[in-house]
């Protein structure tokens, strides 16, 4: 064998190993499981055939744990997509100086910080009775809006996806700063010469320009939407009911409260699948680009 | 000011824009701040003033009553896997590398893929069989748990930042330390790793930021609330101080500290490693 190919073993022998083992093997073992039905704490495992596939499609909660995935992607990709851009032209504009890196520095705090952190202050907010939201809505006079914004199925969702937003929008504004500092500059000078104002740059020239981030933004918006877990599981634990369940608390709910592992198996088949149609849908468009 | 902005209307929304979304930054974090300093009566009652009496001893209930443990938990199991996640992807990066520059180009084509595909493998799709081996290899309820989840997971981007800067380490430095009698290991010791600092500083960030705020593993793999890590400790400390809000309130700052002020620091670092993180996912 050439030395350059021992060394190859050699050198990723650890890596592949234990990605072997952590990463793929229970990738596969997961489908296998999902044609069985157990418990944690029992080793025999009963063949389903495709029982739990079966109760996957008339379980009423996956619906609702889809419309809830869904919701938190479209909302995800308006705000963190969206206001991320317009946060990121508005960030890359010269005329800020010194302050640009101040603001970009604030607005990537809440990317940092642990999810329980913020979860916890939320609900602090969301309270019903001294929570600052409904108390902000009786001081101008909304107070019939009140309500417990976690406790109450209609509102439940979206009071936990808003947090969400507040949280990540700073990651994805810092993926755009990087993708228009790459921009051209001489493009934005023929358009000012040209008479466009800032408004007419950032559709004609930033939008195009940053098509490829575009596209890489909302992936991660979207697959992070598919698999979000501890923002519900921390805020409501996927209540009241299953209103605000998303795939993963539902999986999570099945495995370790209702104890049905084949069952959470075939759930998590369920992610793993909507996460790779979307990240196949981005290969497709990349190549078409290209 | 104002002739400016007779010049240029935009700037005065632009930066409008920029004032808003600073309070809507700001508010929790300030309110965090503020509120870890009061009594439980005053947080019911007004949690929106400035404390009338600022109550220090929040800080160090919070500290003594969990949260240290939780604190050191997360020490250990986050030092751990920086190091255990750069050793092995350096490692890996450079037989890769080394082999590219060889001949074996196609060899490393295939641990490429392996990273590229272990990156679209999300931890909430492993789960169940993740959690069977843990039961079987009798590491449910330790660190080591953690360490080797977090470790698994971090490995195939960490691998993929780490090869793209020893691509661009000169052929000719190989060459003459392979003549000076160097072996393959010590080269990378020698000459791979100190022209890396840079990316090994980002990778450790980057890692540091994952392992410190991992929520899902830690629930899971964790029983025992004196092995608990900071995020999962947390939902522990919040159900134990439920009539006791200044001193939950003075745990969140705790906890939130050390990864903002390493950010603060460390910017950066983490910036262009988020980046890089998510072009190459």
């Amino acid at each position: 064998m050439p030395a350059r190919l021992t060394d190859l073993l050699l050198y990723t022998a650890p890596f592949l190993i234990v990605t072997a083992v952590f990463v793929f093997y229970p990738l596969v073992a997961n489908i296998w499981y999902s044609f069985y039905s157990f418990s944690a704490f029992d080793p025999v495992m009963r063949p389903a055939g495709l029982g739990n596939y079966q109760r996957l499609v008339t379980d009423p909660a996956i619906v609702t744990a889809l419309v809830n995935v869904s919701l938190y992607a479209v909302l995800s990709v308006m705000f963190q997509v969206g206001l991320g851009l317009v946060l990121a032209a508005i960030l890359s504009q010269a005329f800020l100086g010194f302050w640009a890196k101040l603001f970009r520095t604030l607005f990537f705090i809440p990317v940092v910080m642990s999810i329980t952190v913020i979860a916890f202050v939320f609900t602090f907010f969301y309270d019903p009775f001294s929570g600052l939201l409904n108390m902000a809505l009786q001081a101008v006079g909304l107070g019939h809006w009140a309500r417990a914004w976690l406790g109450e199925s209609a509102t439940a969702i979206y009071a936990v996806i808003a947090v969400s937003q507040w949280q990540s929008v700073g990651y994805v504004m810092m993926l755009f700063i990087v993708a228009i500092q790459s921009i051209p500059r001489d493009l934005y000078e023929a358009a000012e010469l040209d008479g466009a104002g800032a408004v007419a740059q950032f559709f004609h020239i930033t939008v195009p320009q940053v098509r490829e981030m575009l596209i890489v933004a909302t992936v991660v918006t979207v697959t992070g939407s598919i698999t979000v877990f501890s923002e519900p599981y921390i805020m409501t634990g996927g209540g009241p009911g299953d209103s605000s369940a998303t795939l993963a608390t539902y999986m999570y709910r099945s495995a370790f409260f209702r104890d049905e592992m084949g069952y959470a198996a075939a759930i998590a088949a369920l992610i793993f699948v909507a996460t790779m149609v979307v990240s196949l849908l981005q290969l497709r468009v990349f190549g078409k680009a290209k | 000011m104002t002739s400016t902005f007779a010049r240029h209307p935009g700037r005065l929304l632009v930066i409008l824009v920029l004032l808003l979304h600073s309070v809507i930054v700001i508010y929790p974090l300030f309110w965090m701040i503020t509120n870890s300093f009061k009594t439980t009566q005053q947080i019911f009652e007004a949690s929106w003033t400035m404390p009338t009496v600022w109550v220090v001893e929040n800080y160090v209930k919070a500290w003594q009553g969990g949260i240290s443990a939780y604190f050191m938990n997360s020490v250990i199991v986050t030092g751990s896997t920086i190091v255990l996640t750069l050793a092995l992807s350096s490692l890996a990066a450079f037989g890769m590398t080394r082999a590219e520059a060889g001949g074996a180009g196609r060899a490393a084509g295939l641990v490429l893929m392996a990273c590229i595909g272990g990156m679209l493998v999300a931890p909430q799709v492993a789960l169940v069989p993740l959690y069977k081996m843990m039961q079987a290899l009798h590491l449910h309820d330790t660190h080591l748990a953690l360490i080797l989840m977090y470790t698994a997971y971090r490995l195939p981007i960490t691998v993929l930042l780490i090869r793209a800067v020893f691509v661009t380490v000169p052929r000719d430095l190989d060459d003459s330390a392979h003549i000076d009698g160097c072996t393959s290991f010590q080269t990378l010791w020698h000459v791979y790793l100190p022209m890396s600092r840079s990316i090994l500083l980002t990778a450790s960030v980057l890692t540091a930021y994952h392992a410190w705020n991992e929520f899902l593993f830690a629930i899971i793999f964790i029983d025992s609330d004196r092995l608990k890590t900071v995020p999962a400790g947390l939902m522990n400390f919040r159900d134990a101080l439920m009539t006791d809000w200044g001193v939950l309130v003075a745990g969140l700052v705790i906890s939130a500290a050390p990864i903002v002020i390493m950010f603060i620091l460390a910017q950066r670092y983490f910036m262009s490693g988020f980046a890089a993180g998510a072009v190459k996912g």
